[in-house]
């Protein structure tokens, strides 16, 4: 099998985690405090780990680039976090769960990870009530679930529609009880510009000082990178404007390799572009589709019509209105994952079926739900024969409780208010399935160099289920790599301190340092937005929902010449020694170009289409995605070798021993 | 629309900072506030002048990170939203915009528009948190019943996002509100009891070493705030201050 061990422990899938537990070194308290570990990235996965290993014993030095841990973007994450409880009695176990994930994945993803995540669902909830993260509680007090895209049972909790901002709150909370200890430090405004490899550990890492300009040295024994996904390489993505992949970058340029980098997720319900200055897209949570029915018209007079303003939605008919999900797919509904949804709304679209100006957007109606809720709580609150206008204002109500806040977000961005007309959707970029290649113990293919959360590739195989991206993070940070890691650290309790003064990181400061000299000595006139959008169009248009072949080799040629003319060109005012936002745009961007042309020679070399990957020429006749498991059930990591197209490609094999492989269908 | 823009540029902490004007074509509706920065940084840029340096990072009004005072109000004149969130439709044609950082003795600038924030660090890490290790085996999450209006409160008092609005809004600079909200939700959470009285002794002591002003009860603080955490939380804190205080 190559050079590629996952290290998946032996043993029936229900027992390896625990048996592995069991199994590995552990570093005894008091030597705990002999060792130094640096985690950058401070959102769900990064800011669980070090408060964990914090409370175990171990030193930590935290890096993000935003002013406070707290601002990392899980928190914008809104639907919620998936456990396997059963609360609700409907039959949920952690095999259910566990066989959802590979499935909605596509089945791309390896068994016994997705197992395991499965397995520590129910301690994550345990342990955030424990915290005081206020998730939505029923009357009698207990707590209450909704469901999402891609299964059969209510097993998302929730708060509101902010759950990544209160799990997030959690895990800084108990992040600041470790730094009011003294055994975390934060590095705040400061940004991860390289990794530190002493003799092949990863040892420690060279960070800029975003006020100050300053470059530093810090050292450690592990370095974990949770550093999130890289959907910013499209330009426009529901990503915060400072997401990167420039930690998860350096490390791959330095031996970790990259997995599965074309697995992106495409989130079928986000506010559609409104213009040319768009500097991001706005998500409206997928809990919507629990309530929302999606629709475009039947008729393409009523879509003319609707997109030259002659018409509004609300006028056609019930008979004249196309719910091409509920069509389509009868089982599942408005709740297909989210490669399916999105791939339909741009097939529909592309047909000239599309509800705003621009042609891309179809309609998330609440009416008939406002409808359906308002009779449901005339009953119970007594009203007999309640009119229309009763009706629809108690719905409203109701609908409001349950979705209030991402109402107001619609109404404020789009001026149109969502209770009366119906919501305008469309796909954007929302999160990568790629990223660095872990083994069983988060570990990347350098030593010592760990990820977790989103920034790694594992669990969601070719597609992400809803509620699963802050289940995996939490997982990751609290509940696995703070055992996996001492295993790797039992090594190292006689090293001592790792010295920053030695040539490794003299080596790798100077890296640092001529990088950013030659990024300033552009010459041209183009900004670094410029450079960017240039690469976001190019990602979209051929790397986007839809590739085929030759707009894959299209892109990397593309790519290619932009990246040139990028470090030949680009013009950044001001200096290195100083605060540069500019400058700080161009050391991401400069890693998003050579991304891309990755990207686009994994798009390019994966001849199938599975989950969010969907090659045109491999599709059904039907137009769902076909899968060939026979020479593409293989995870795909990417070794650095200079250039990207140069990228040599490692196969990890995936075996299912406890699941059968099947087409998957939401029919 | 054309836009007449009266902007706070300053170099660094250390030097002194001054109202530049500049104007701008072009600007839509549509746009949002920082979107109409970005189109006035593209231009700067392309002059070769050093473009406004300004937090923002979500674009989404969830992470606080954006801030600015927008003709004299945080966040400006639109009301339950930051200024990632607030559009040019707001405005008309021909306006005069003055934009100037959040201010107060506690948020030093580090440049033009942004400020340094992290005494709301230190007052979290004084207290903000309930003292529980991972372990995996806490007790069933289903095993203390919450009260839903408890809860609720708990969660309306969480949605705080720390962008310190409250103190730009108000004349005494004081951060009762933002320390206030944490305080109300672990006191109306049953696992937060524990610690409470320690929680609010040290977090309030933690604002008083920052350099915040006291609370006056103007109110400025709620009708500014962009995710409209209430004046209520204030006298929840004070009430668990006095009685911390009075257990000693």
């Amino acid at each position: 099998m190559g050079i590629l061990d996952s290290k998946i422990p032996s043993g029936p899938l229900a027992d390896k985690w625990t048996k592995h537990k069991n199994d590995i070194n552990l570093v005894n308290p008091a030597n705990k405090r002999n060792i130094d570990i640096i985690v950058v990235g401070t959102g769900l996965a990064g800011g669980a780990a070090a408060a964990t290993l914090a409370e175990l014993g171990y030193n930590v030095k935290t890096f993000c680039y935003q002013d406070s841990p707290r601002r990392a973007h899980s928190i914008a994450a809104q639907g919620g976090i998936n456990a396997a409880k059963n609360y609700q009695g409907d039959g949920d176990s952690n095999y259910r769960l566990f066989y959802d994930t590979i499935k909605g994945g596509d089945y791309r993803s390896r068994e016994a990870n997705v197992y395991r995540l499965a397995e520590v669902s129910g301690n994550i909830i345990d342990q955030c009530v424990a915290q005081g993260v206020p998730f939505a509680r029923e009357y009698g007090g207990m707590l209450d679930n909704r469901s999402f895209g891609g299964v059969l049972v209510s097993r998302t909790f929730y708060a509101k529609g902010q759950t990544g901002q209160q799990l997030l709150l959690g895990a800084y909370a108990a992040m600041n009880r470790q730094i009011n200890r003294g055994k975390i430090q934060s590095y705040t405004r400061h940004e991860m510009m390289d990794l530190v490899l002493v003799d092949g550990k990863a040892r420690g890492i060279i960070a800029r000082n975003l006020v100050t300009g300053e470059i530093e040295r810090h050292s450690g024994h592990a370095v974990v990178l949770a550093t999130g996904g890289y959907g910013n390489v499209f330009f426009l993505s529901t990503n915060a404007m400072g997401s990167n992949v420039m930690a998860a970058w350096r490390a791959h340029r330095k031996g970790a390799f990259f997995a599965n980098p074309c697995f992106t997720q495409i989130h079928p319900t986000c506010i559609p572009v409104s213009g040319e200055h768009q500097s991001k897209l706005t998500l409206m949570s997928e809990s919507l589709r629990n309530d929302g029915r999606i629709w475009v018209p039947k008729k393409m007079e009523d879509a003319v019509a609707i997109r030259e303003g002659k018409l509004k939605p609300t006028q056609i008919a019930e008979e004249d209105r196309d719910y091409y999900l509920e069509r389509r797919y009868p089982a599942f509904g408005n709740l297909v994952p989210r490669d399916v949804a999105s791939r339909a709304a741009k097939e529909r679209c592309d047909a000239g079926f599309g509800v705003n100006k621009t042609g891309e957007a179809v309609y998330l109606d609440f009416a008939s739900a406002i409808k359906r809720y308002g009779k449901e709580k005339a009953l119970t609150s007594g009203i007999k024969n309640p009119d229309e206008a009763t009706i629809i204002k108690l719905g409203e109500e109701v609908i409001e409780a349950k979705y209030g806040n991402l109402f107001q977000m619609y109404e404020k961005i789009v001026d149109q208010n969502p209770y009366k007309t119906p919501m305008m959707i469309y796909p954007a970029v929302h999160y990568t399935m790629g990223g660095l290649w872990v083994d069983y113990n988060l570990q990347t293919t350098i030593p010592g160099c760990y990820s977790a959360g989103e920034a790694n590739f594992s669990d969601h195989g070719a597609n992400r289920l809803g509620a699963s991206a802050l289940m995996q993070g939490l997982a990751d940070g609290y509940f696995v790599l703070p055992y996996t890691i001492g295993d790797y650290l039992s090594d190292d309790i006689r090293t001592g301190a790792i010295p920053t003064d030695s040539e490794a990181f003299d080596e790798a400061e100077k890296q640092v340092r001529d990088r950013m000299e030659k990024l300033m000595s552009g010459t041209g006139i183009h900004s670094v937005d410029y450079y960017h959008k240039k690469l976001g169009k190019i990602m979209w248009n051929k790397c986007g929902m839809a590739r085929n072949a030759k707009g894959l080799e299209e892109a990397i040629k593309e790519i290619s010449e932009l990246r040139k003319d990028f470090w030949e060109n680009v013009k950044i005012p001001g200096t290195i020694d100083s605060k540069n936002q500019e400058l700080e745009k161009a050391g991401r961007v400069a890693d998003f170009l050579e991304l891309g042309e990755l990207f686009a020679k994994d798009a390019l070399h994966r001849n199938e289409s599975c989950g969010g990957h969907f090659r045109e020429e491999y599709q059904t006749e039907e137009g769902e995605a076909l899968r060939d498991d026979k020479n593409f059930k293989y995870v795909a990591a990417w070794e650095y070798k200079g250039e990207p197209k140069d990228a040599e490609l490692h196969k990890e094999d995936l075996v299912y021993e406890n699941i059968e492989l099947k087409t998957r269908s939401y029919k | 629309m054309k836009l007449y823009l009266k902007i706070w540029r300053q170099k660094d902490a250390s030097s002194p900072g001054k109202i530049v004007d500049y104007t701008l074509d072009g600007v839509e509706g549509d746009m949002s506030f920082l979107e109409m920065l970005d189109i006035l940084n593209e231009e700067l840029v392309s002059k070769g002048e050093e473009p406004v340096e300004f937090d923002h990072d979500c674009r989404e009004g969830i992470c606080g990170t954006c801030s600015l005072q927008i003709n004299g109000e945080p966040h400006g004149p639109d009301r339950l939203v930051t200024t990632c969130q607030l559009h040019m439709r707001k405005f008309n044609d021909g306006d005069t915009i003055v934009i100037e950082p959040f201010k107060a003795k506690a948020f030093p600038v580090i440049k033009d528009l942004i400020v340094d924030r992290s005494a709301f660090e230190r007052i979290q890490q004084a207290g903000g948190y309930i003292s529980v290790n991972t372990s995996g085996n806490t007790v069933d999450a289903n095993a203390i019943p919450i009260n839903k209006h408890d809860a609720d409160e708990a969660m309306d008092a969480a949605t705080c996002i720390g962008c310190g609005a409250c103190v730009a809004a108000c004349k005494n600079a004081s951060a009762m509100l933002f320390t206030s909200a944490k305080v109300s939700q672990f006191a109306l959470l049953p696992q937060g009891r524990i610690e409470a009285v320690e929680r609010v002794q040290n977090m309030v002591r933690q604002m008083d070493l920052e350099g915040f002003g006291n609370c006056t009860n103007t109110g400025a603080c709620e009708v500014e705030c962009p995710k409209g955490i209430s004046l209520t939380n204030i006298a929840r804190m004070n009430r668990e201050y006095l009685s911390a205080s009075l257990k000693g």
